[in-house]
């Protein structure tokens, strides 16, 4: 046991210590000098103190290069996770700018802090190869989300999808906290690389398999992928909309990010194939068959819903399952295609709900029905709106196009023989019906028309800086791919 | 230089999205200039093209390295034939819509929007970038159909995207997976159609995987039996949109069949000559066939759309130069006369008489009224049927010549297509302007508007385009034929065991 020096911890953990001094001073003026004034100035101040933090935490990430492991895994910093925590604070601070125009809380210094102490939860996540440390800074960044998700007081929805948010939340803990102890068990230690030399050799082993098991189920509650999803539509429709973008955003960068780590590094030798008419049991089987299981059901059941909400909801179940082949190809080349697709599918996320939320509080309502007319109502805000659903859709030459090509080849380099090649067949195909309904919400944004005298619709300012400048990201993502790549 | 044929357009799209709201004159003039603009720099830029039967570069850089991707914008005579299709069609869409009223300046942006990627795709030598310019158009057809068009809009717009986008996925498959399988021969990913062109995919992995591309592209050309879009999305769009879809659009799934599927699978394509051969020729009678018995006046061009693309189709399926020659001649030539019935039926009569049926247009005796749009459907329905003079007969002529030499009995029952074709053509005429039905007493009150410059321009121009191709076939067939005949030539491979040259 070296001896602790906690100076150096706090050095490697500077991103998240300015962080959590943010959240004390964002509570701190919203309480003294913000004391009595309006919801708006609040919402701004709190936001401008907020942001800085971010930035601040994510320009600190972002310039070191420090390489770290400390107790044994966990809390590791290299490049690869600063990256992903600079993406994960970009992230945030889309949603920050969003949420400033929003009209369902007075409580604003403490929603701020909690999305800023959800993203500190998310940053620890993705720093550690420890399962305990996995298990609690998941744990810390859920209850956050749950509380986010319950933020809406005036809203029953709110409440309700925060209660089945969380009952879902905390049986899939116990499924990950079971199938943790499981491989503690096995291998003796919690460490990702100590579990992938411990449960080597040991083949078809029934424990380790229910301990696989029990882990994707765990994580599947988490990133919503099919038989696990059922909580996310109601969770995504009754949460305030920046809660939804920011479930829909951060929080899957985190996960898909810790998830391939675990499987890639504490799984190793227990892959199996998912290989057409070659499958071995392992992890990858089980993750092919929940891939597949979340891109059918996602995109179908997204055809049917009126709710805009409930929409993006079934849609992420259905990304959820292309990002989960990047999960089950476990290459190199795969990981960073995957990282890819979550970060930029994140960006259209946040995006997308954006729109949402001013069509949301200027209409009354989520309703497809309530985007009719958008592009005579709010011109620039439709011209927005269209380009996130089409890169959701994957149209070129926007950045969901070209994380799909990505994702596909990698997927379908991996396996032997085009072997994957099936997996890729079923997630263009259910991408060619994802189409459709995107199509349906800029039909009606596009196509229809208002009613003669509906207003224009009124677009906050820092809303639409925010919106815009997402949208030029996913445009220059598509063309050039190449500024993010380099990273991953 | 031909790379500025997109650059402008799309230039032309961000200046109409500039425009202020309410000036529907300016966005008109906006937009017919830059048609012109790239069309000039079309023509002249193909006329400045020193050998056609090369692949020439305008412009190779590295886009995405991991992946292989270039920007790579290229042409050879095929490219330059299409490209100069699209000027024409570009500048006669605009004048044949220069009535649009509604949302004018976002009309002509979609509109140019389409424009550019067809550009694209017509100079793209690059797949990835060929893949998306090609799914670029998608939207903007969505957009037009849907928002200003008529009859079952809505459904037929939905339609043709859907059919579009599946199309376009089976192409993405097929790409991903030669993608795959050609980095592993290569030794290095590569996306470039030149290169790929050279790579040897093993007979079982061309089986399958030809198919899928071919038909995903065919879709768009209206393949028998994944036609069903084209009549309806031709009729349900506005009239520069059909005008578009039949002119341009098609000629995109054919050109994707020639450039990607056949040139970079030929075994996959000897295996599956017959059966293309054979669609294609049921599209041709098929087409013919239902375009005789329709009431509405536009889904007999719709449908004899689908009976010309049918002799594409045909011609791609000889492999031989005669059938190819033919093929390549015969988009552009389709492009130019389904244009410009387009325009007669959606324009001149529709706009005006506001009814498509043919019931009532009997009634109306519209040779008297509208003798201009009379005579230009006539002349148009001549060179559609095919008559010496026109550029469809060059076209048609050269196809079913290579047809007879590779499959004599279907070229025989695509004859009775031609034939039909004779007979719903003279139909047309005789019911929509010639009839001998009582005429109905002309209404005084709302008498109809004399057929406007805008119209005669473009109707001119492209019945000009026809005749002189027709005349001079050399023109294009200088350009076409020298890309077939090189032994060095992309499509080298795909003439070696096919036809009887």
């Amino acid at each position: 046991m070296n001896s602790v020096n906690y100076l150096q911890i706090l050095q490697l953990a500077a991103p998240e210590t300015i962080l959590t001094l943010t959240v004390l001073v964002v509570l701190g003026a919203d309480v003294t000098v913000l004391h009595g004034k309006s919801i708006a100035a609040r919402f701004n101040v709190g936001a401008l103190l907020s942001i800085l933090g971010c930035a601040f935490a994510a320009l600190l990430a972002f310039t070191r290069h420090t390489e770290a492991n400390v107790f044994n895994g966990l809390l590791v910093v290299n490049p690869a996770t600063d990256f992903v925590k600079v993406a994960i604070l970009t992230l945030t601070i889309f949603t920050i700018l969003i949420s400033t125009s929003g009209k369902f809380t007075n409580h604003v210094g403490e929603y701020l802090s909690l999305i800023l102490l959800g993203t500190i939860g998310l940053m620890f996540l993705v720093s550690t190869e420890d399962l305990l440390m996995i298990f609690i800074s998941l744990e810390f960044a859920s209850l956050v989300l749950y509380i986010l998700t319950a933020f809406n007081k005036q809203n029953e929805k709110s409440a309700e999808a925060a209660l089945k948010y969380f009952l879902f939340g905390g049986m899939s803990a116990a499924f990950l906290l079971f199938g943790f102890s499981l491989l503690y068990g096995i291998s003796g230690s919690t460490n990702l690389r100590e579990i992938a030399i411990g449960i080597a050799g040991k083949g078809f082993d029934p424990l380790l398999l229910f301990a696989l098991v029990t882990t994707v189920i765990g994580f599947g509650f988490k990133v919503a992928a099919v038989p696990f999803h059922l909580w996310a539509p109601d969770a995504y429709e009754g949460a305030p909309t920046p809660s939804s973008a920011f479930i829909g955003s951060g929080s899957k960068v985190a996960s898909f990010y810790v998830l391939a780590k675990i499987f890639t590094l504490g799984f190793v030798g227990a892959e199996g194939s998912a290989v057409w008419h070659d499958y071995l049991s392992g992890w990858m089987p089980v993750v092919a068959l929940i891939a597949a299981l979340s891109m059918v059901l996602g995109n179908l059941t997204a055809i049917v819903q009126s709710s805009a909400k409930r929409m993006l909801a079934y849609s992420a179940i259905a990304h959820a399952g292309y990002m989960l082949l990047g999960v089950l190809s476990n290459t190199p080349a795969s990981a960073s295609a995957m990282m890819f697709y979550v970060i930029t599918y994140a960006l259209t996320t946040i995006g997308a709900f954006g729109v949402v939320m001013v069509v949301e509080e200027a209409t009354g309502g989520d309703a497809i029905k309530n985007f009719a007319g958008l592009s005579k109502r709010a011109p620039g805000l439709a011209l927005c709106l269209m380009i996130f659903l089409l890169s959701l859709g994957g149209i070129p030459p926007l950045a969901g196009f070209i994380g799909k090509f990505f994702l596909f080849s990698a997927v379908v380099s991996a396996g032997a023989n085009l072997g994957l090649l099936w997996l890729v067949v079923l997630a263009i195909a259910m991408s060619a019906v994802s189409f459709y309904y995107y199509l349906r919400v800029l039909k009606a944004a596009y196509v229809a028309d208002a009613a003669a005298d509906a207003p224009p619709i009124p677009v906050p300012l820092l809303t639409f800086l925010a919106l815009a400048l997402l949208a030029l990201l996913v445009i220059l993502l598509g063309c050039a791919p190449g500024l993010l790549t380099q990273f991953l | 230089m031909l790379a500025w044929t997109i650059y402008i357009t799309f230039f032309g799209v961000l200046v109409l999205m500039l425009l202020p709201r309410n000036n529907a004159r300016a966005a008109r003039i906006v937009a017919l200039l830059t048609a012109i603009a790239g069309c000039v720099v079309a023509f002249v830029g193909s006329i400045q093209q020193a050998n056609p039967g090369q692949v020439t570069t305008i412009v190779k850089v590295r886009w995405i390295a991991g992946i292989g991707a270039n920007y790579y914008l290229a042409a050879d005579g095929i490219s330059l034939v299409l490209v100069v299709l699209t000027g024409l069609a570009a500048v006669s869409g605009i004048l044949f819509s220069w009535n649009i009223e509604k949302r004018t300046k976002e009309f002509f942006a979609f509109y140019l929007a389409l424009i550019g990627g067809v550009y694209g795709v017509f100079l793209s030598f690059d797949v990835l970038l060929l893949f998306v310019f090609y799914e670029l158009t998608i939207i903007p057809k969505y957009f037009l159909i849907a928002r200003w068009g008529s009859t079952r809009k809505e459904y037929g717009a939905m339609k043709l995207a859907l059919y579009s986008f599946v199309g376009s996925h089976l192409v993405l498959i097929g790409l991903i997976a030669a993608w795959v399988v050609a980095r592993g021969q290569l030794g290095h990913a590569s996306l470039d159609l030149i290169e790929l062109s050279k790579v040897h995919f093993s007979v079982g992995f061309q089986h399958w995987v030809f198919p899928l591309v071919f038909v995903g592209f065919a879709i768009l050309a209206g393949i028998w039996p994944f036609h069903t879009w084209a009549p309806t999305g031709h009729v349900a769009a506005p009239t520069a949109g059909s005008m578009l879809l039949a002119g341009v659009v098609m000629k995109l799934g054919a050109y994707g069949c020639l450039r990607v599927a056949m040139v970079m699978f030929p075994e996959g394509m000897h295996e599956w000559q017959w059966a293309i051969a054979a669609l294609a020729v049921a599209g041709i009678v098929y087409g013919a066939g239902v375009a005789l018995v329709q009431r509405d006046f536009k889904f007999v061009i719709g449908y004899s759309s689908v009976s010309h693309m049918g002799f594409v189709l045909l011609g791609l399926a000889t492999l031989n130069t005669i059938g190819l020659d033919g093929a390549v001649l015969q988009m552009f030539s389709h492009g130019i006369i389904a244009g410009l019935l387009f325009g007669v039926v959606g324009r001149m009569v529709y706009d005006r008489t506001h009814t498509r049926d043919f019931n009532d247009l009997e009634t109306l005796q519209l040779g008297k009224l509208l003798p201009f749009a009379g005579v230009t459907f006539v002349i148009a329905g001549i060179a559609s049927m095919g008559l010496p003079g026109f550029s469809g007969f060059v076209a048609e002529f050269q196809v079913l010549m290579g047809a007879w030499l590779v499959f004599p009995k279907l070229t025989i029952l695509s004859g009775i297509g031609i034939l039909i074709g004779v007979a719903y053509t003279l139909r047309a005429i005789q019911k929509g302007f010639y009839s001998d039905a009582p005429p109905k007493p002309v209404n005084h009150d709302h008498p109809m508007e004399p057929i406007s410059i805008p119209e005669r321009f473009g109707a001119v121009m492209l019945i000009g385009a026809s005749l002189i191709i027709g005349l001079f076939p050399g023109l294009l067939m200088n350009w076409i034929e020298p890309c077939f005949n090189s032994p060095l030539s992309m499509f080298a491979r795909l003439l070696v065991k096919g036809g009887s040259q």
